[in-house]
């Protein structure tokens, strides 16, 4: 069965997110995977009705789910500006563009449901329309069903009698058309309304009139002459509640990857027996972060907003020299911002998680949109010889992961631990097993032994290479930790030649050892071939994206989370194949960092630099004709 | 507790002369008379030649990097509220790489000990002006003379809404002692700006005061509760009045049995006359050029100290109010609360 993508698109106060948000829940609710894309303007309320304005959510639901999906199978589309965006893609600002398979946001057989209320002269006008006729216009085929609903005037009808004022009935629109979404997909009604209720708890008075809006709109949907289900779903219009998972057995929830990240990081905490502190500064898109955190003061999260992106990883470095898991968390700017002070933490061999929530770059960049090109900055953006771990989750719920491993390797080898997400994964969600703390693997920070009593000083290590980590409050290590550079033997300030090269070899091997205690790297090989002699290589948030293109080509996949050190056996897997492409939504970066280590391997690379992820298609594409 | 037991065991690196010597003495002595463990005690810096003073403490210590030593002690006291804080900073550290850190600890009135060595100009990296430089001040960075309005330290604490100033002077270990430990006592940003000489390259920095000859004359200790009264033989003291024709509020010199003197008040919440205070006698330290007639003396010792909720109390009371009303506390209770399906 294949899988379907489903894109809700509309004005930014439309409540698109909402919307999608709410079905993509049901969706999982009914056993399906799922992985979804918001995709919004950085304006917080650009000119209604205006192609900047265009906020839309994409959702890909079914079985073996990697992606969001590179094209919509059916599309809502809540103004004439959301109809033309969704239509043209990335081209629609050239006055000439018309559909296209290459540019399009969705299939030449989709179905796509339009406001035909919101088609006015003027909604035509401001959406940069030079007919009155936007179907033709935009040359959109005829194989695409257009499902015309005047959503306006029956949400009007609607809510009638229902005594609210003009601005707020218009507000209900989306769910009028997320009712039509739940009849195409013969979504229980009786679970739909139960998620509105959880939805709209806090606000009671709201239950109601959207209840009413999206059962009107389903019974609208079942009373619609169009057969629209037979076109793509192949007359079984159940494909949600009908898809059963191979997934492991348990309790299961959907996740926002940010949202994921923190909870990683409240595990952790509870796991080593630490306090939770968070220094952050808000920076799209990575505020959810402190919003989750702050909130959590039933944790005993202590989460500090501070007045800069450098107070933030600063207190946090306040908090680790005082014994707690220190983390801060931020997007590509701020990480600039912090550099030096990670260099401290570097020196000072301090546990600390930074969390980079990339964004499009360099400077401001595109603050909503998501690429991976801070790799480089994260591995080497500091003066000095100064090596920190670098991993990269790679799904909105293995955020929840690679947090807690970040917090587990800091702790365990007193080093800052760079955990790259982006806004792909902050934004998104997917379906997540929820663990309990029992399961998780044992955290043993590295606090001083207790024979060190009297005798301490900041520079002692065990056999790792790793310092020790006494703080204030414990009697009888008093010590002065420096961002200066240590004499190796007694922890004081030193200037010696020779002593320091010894402790930059000793700070580049204890990030070294680490290679140690992290997994090997695994390929992944379509079921259907036992060998190939391609390989994609990809990290962080790109797995799905090189998951779902290398069952396509049938290639394998090596996908790495652990960037800095890398898995140990990466030269031995890199060798086995003929054909190395390394695909990342940058200029090359990471393939970059791996000439570096592996001169003798020669990579090939695929590269994106569009603010989007990647498209599964064009990987493809590139790795048959090239 | 003895100040020796503060003493750490690493050699002293100041100057010979540097007044950084005598505050570092001030500091063990008034460690020893507030009588908190060495191992509660962390003492954060930045850099600079004052931010050298966490090696000379045997308590916990951290010499971090240029200008972040207000946000580093700020997440120290606000994890560990059950430490005393000490954070110590320069003129350059505190007020220039580090002026937003600086303020924005004192509108939190986190609850620091701040020592701020002002000696007007950049020591350690061998004699640039700084931003407390009158204008005019000639370094090797300003061959010309600087062309720059400097700060008043004590105005940026006001205007941040400190709750506590005080200011003291190298030479005057007693004095610099007192402060130090009305800082502790007091619960918030306390902000001490020790006036110390630079005898390497701003030599003569504080001389109208520093010389003892001098000093009875032009400058007032003063102390909550007592008379403003000065002078070699204490025989002045301060009054205020007010213009009559711009209704402008100004502190004057008047005898010391006139019935006007003040009566120092360092717990008014109102700062307009802790300002005035902290004001006198500042005119030579904005311009070299300044002409300077009857002029008021400079005051030293404890100028404010109010009472204000500090920000690590409020944070972490906070956290036990919501924690306290919780019905999930652990994390397996956390994710029960999920809205969740089994597959």
């Amino acid at each position: 069965m294949k899988n379907i993508t489903v894109r809700f698109c509309g004005d930014s106060g439309d409540g698109m997110q909402l919307t999608g948000n709410m079905f993509a829940q049901l969706a999982a609710e009914m056993g399906n995977e799922i992985s979804t894309l918001p995709d919004f303007p950085a304006e917080i309320r650009a000119p209604q009705g205006t192609l900047g304005g265009v906020s839309a959510f994409q959702v890909e639901l079914g079985h073996e789910v990697y992606t969001s999906g590179d094209k919509a199978d059916v599309v809502v589309a809540m103004n004439a500006a959301a109809l033309k965006v969704c239509t043209l893609g990335s081209h629609f600002n050239h006055p000439q563009a018309h559909f296209d398979d290459d540019f399009a946001l969705y299939h030449r057989h989709a179905i796509v449901i339009v406001d035909t209320d919101s088609l006015t002269d003027k909604d035509l006008e401001k959406a940069q329309y030079h007919t009155d006729n936007p179907f033709t216009e935009l040359g959109i085929p005829e194989s695409v069903q257009i499902v015309p609903v005047a959503l306006t005037t029956l949400t009007k009808e609607a809510l009638k009698d229902s005594g609210m004022d003009n601005k707020s009935v218009l507000k209900c629109r989306n769910m009028f058309a997320l009712g039509l979404i739940y009849w195409l997909f013969d979504e229980p009604m009786d679970k739909a309304i139960h998620l509105l209720e959880e939805k709209f708890k806090k606000k009671p008075a709201l239950v109601a009139p959207n209840t009413k809006v999206m059962v009107d709109g389903y019974n609208y949907g079942q009373n619609l002459a169009l057969n629209v289900q037979q076109v793509r779903l192949d007359g079984d219009k159940s494909q949600i509640s009908n898809c059963k998972c191979q997934m492991p057995t348990g309790h299961y929830t959907s996740i926002a990857g940010n949202k994921a990240t923190a909870w990683g990081l409240i595990a952790a905490a509870e796991k080593a027996g630490k306090r939770l502190f968070l220094g952050s500064y808000p920076i799209t898109p990575a505020t959810d972060i402190l919003h989750e955190l702050a909130a959590r003061k039933d944790m005993n999260v202590m989460a500090i907003q501070a007045e800069d992106e450098i107070a933030g990883v600063c207190t946090a470095i306040g908090a680790a020299f005082a014994g707690d898991l220190a983390c801060t968390s931020t997007s590509g700017p701020g990480l600039s911002l912090k550099s030096e002070a990670i260099g401290l933490a570097v020196m000072a061999e301090l546990p600390l998680v930074v969390i980079d929530v990339q964004r499009g770059g360099p400077s401001t960049g595109l603050p909503t949109k998501t690429e991976q090109t801070d790799l480089l900055q994260a591995l080497y953006g500091r003066n000095g010889e100064c090596p920190a771990v670098v991993i990269a989750a790679s799904t909105s719920a293995n955020c929840f992961d690679y947090a807690y491993e970040a917090c587990k390797i800091a702790l365990e080898n007193m080093t800052p631990v760079i955990l790259m997400t982006d806004t792909y994964l902050a934004n998104g969600t997917a379906l997540w097993r929820i663990p309990k703390l029992a399961e998780l693997p044992e955290i043993h920070p590295q606090t001083v032994p207790e024979e060190l009593k009297g005798h301490y000083n900041p520079a002692l290590r065990d056999e790792r290479g790793v310092r020790y980590w006494a703080y204030p409050g414990m009697e009888g290590y008093e010590h002065r930790n420096i961002g200066l550079e240590r004499d190796a033997e007694k922890g004081t300030i030193s200037t010696n030649p020779e002593n320091h090269e010894q402790m930059v070899l000793a700070r580049k091997h204890k990030i070294e050892q680490i290679a140690n205690s992290i997994p090997h790297l695994q390929t992944l090989k379509p079921s259907n071939l036992k060998t190939s002699d391609t390989l994609l290589v990809g990290w962080g948030s790109t797995e799905g994206h090189l998951h779902a293109a290398a069952n396509e080509i049938g290639c394998d996949l090596a996908h790495f989370n652990y960037i800095c050190p890398l898995p140990k056996n990466t030269h031995e897997v890199l060798s086995r194949y003929k054909r190395i492409i390394v695909c990342e939504l940058n200029t090359g970066q990471f393939a970059a960092y791996l000439r570096a280590q592996f001169p003798d391997v020669h990579i090939e690379q695929y590269n994106e630099i569009q603010g989007q992820p990647f498209a599964v298609e064009r990987i493809v594409n590139f790795v048959k004709n090239n | 507790m003895e100040a020796s037991q503060f003493k750490s065991d690493q050699y002293v690196r100041f100057c010979p002369g540097c007044g950084d010597h005598a505050i570092c003495m001030a500091l063990q002595k008034a460690m020893a008379q507030i009588g908190v463990p060495t191992h509660q005690v962390a003492v954060i810096s930045g850099i600079g030649c004052s931010s050298r003073m966490p090696h000379y403490l045997n308590t916990y210590g951290f010499n971090t990097i240029h200008g972040r030593g207000g946000a580093i002690a700020t997440g120290v006291k606000t994890s560990h509220p059950e430490l005393t804080v000490w954070q110590m900073s320069g003129d350059g550290d505190c007020l220039a790489i580090g002026g937003n850190h600086f303020i924005h600890e004192i509108r939190r009135n986190v609850d620091l000990n701040v020592c701020l060595f002002n000696n007007r100009i950049y020591g350690l990296t061998k004699g640039q002006y700084s931003p407390t430089s009158p204008k005019g001040f000639v370094s090797k960075s300003s061959p010309f003379g600087t062309v720059e309005r400097p700060f008043v330290p004590a105005e940026l604490v006001l205007g941040a809404r400190g709750t506590f100033f005080a200011r003291t002077l190298d030479v005057d270990v007693p004095t610099t002692v007192d402060c130090l430990v009305a800082a502790q006592q007091h619960k918030g940003a306390s902000i001490v700006e020790c006036l110390v000489n630079c005898v390497i390259f701003n030599n003569g920095a504080h001389s109208w005061i520093a010389d003892r000859e001098l000093r009875a004359e032009h400058s007032i200790i003063l102390r909550h509760g007592e008379k403003m009264i000065f002078g070699k033989n204490n025989d002045k003291g301060i009054a205020l009045e007010i213009d009559p024709q711009t209704f402008v509020p100004r502190l004057i010199v008047v005898p010391a049995d006139d019935a006007r003197v003040l009566v120092h008040d360092a717990h008014q919440q109102d700062p307009t006359l802790h300002r005035l205070l902290a004001l006198m006698g500042q005119e030579r330290n904005l311009e070299v050029a300044a002409d300077v007639q009857d002029e008021l003396p400079i005051a030293l010792g404890v100028i404010r100290d109010v009472e204000a909720e500090t920000y690590n109390d409020a944070v972490n009371n906070q956290i036990a109010e919501v924690r306290g009303k919780a019905k999930a506390k652990t994390f397996d209770e956390l994710t029960a609360t999920l809205e969740q399906w089994t597959m």
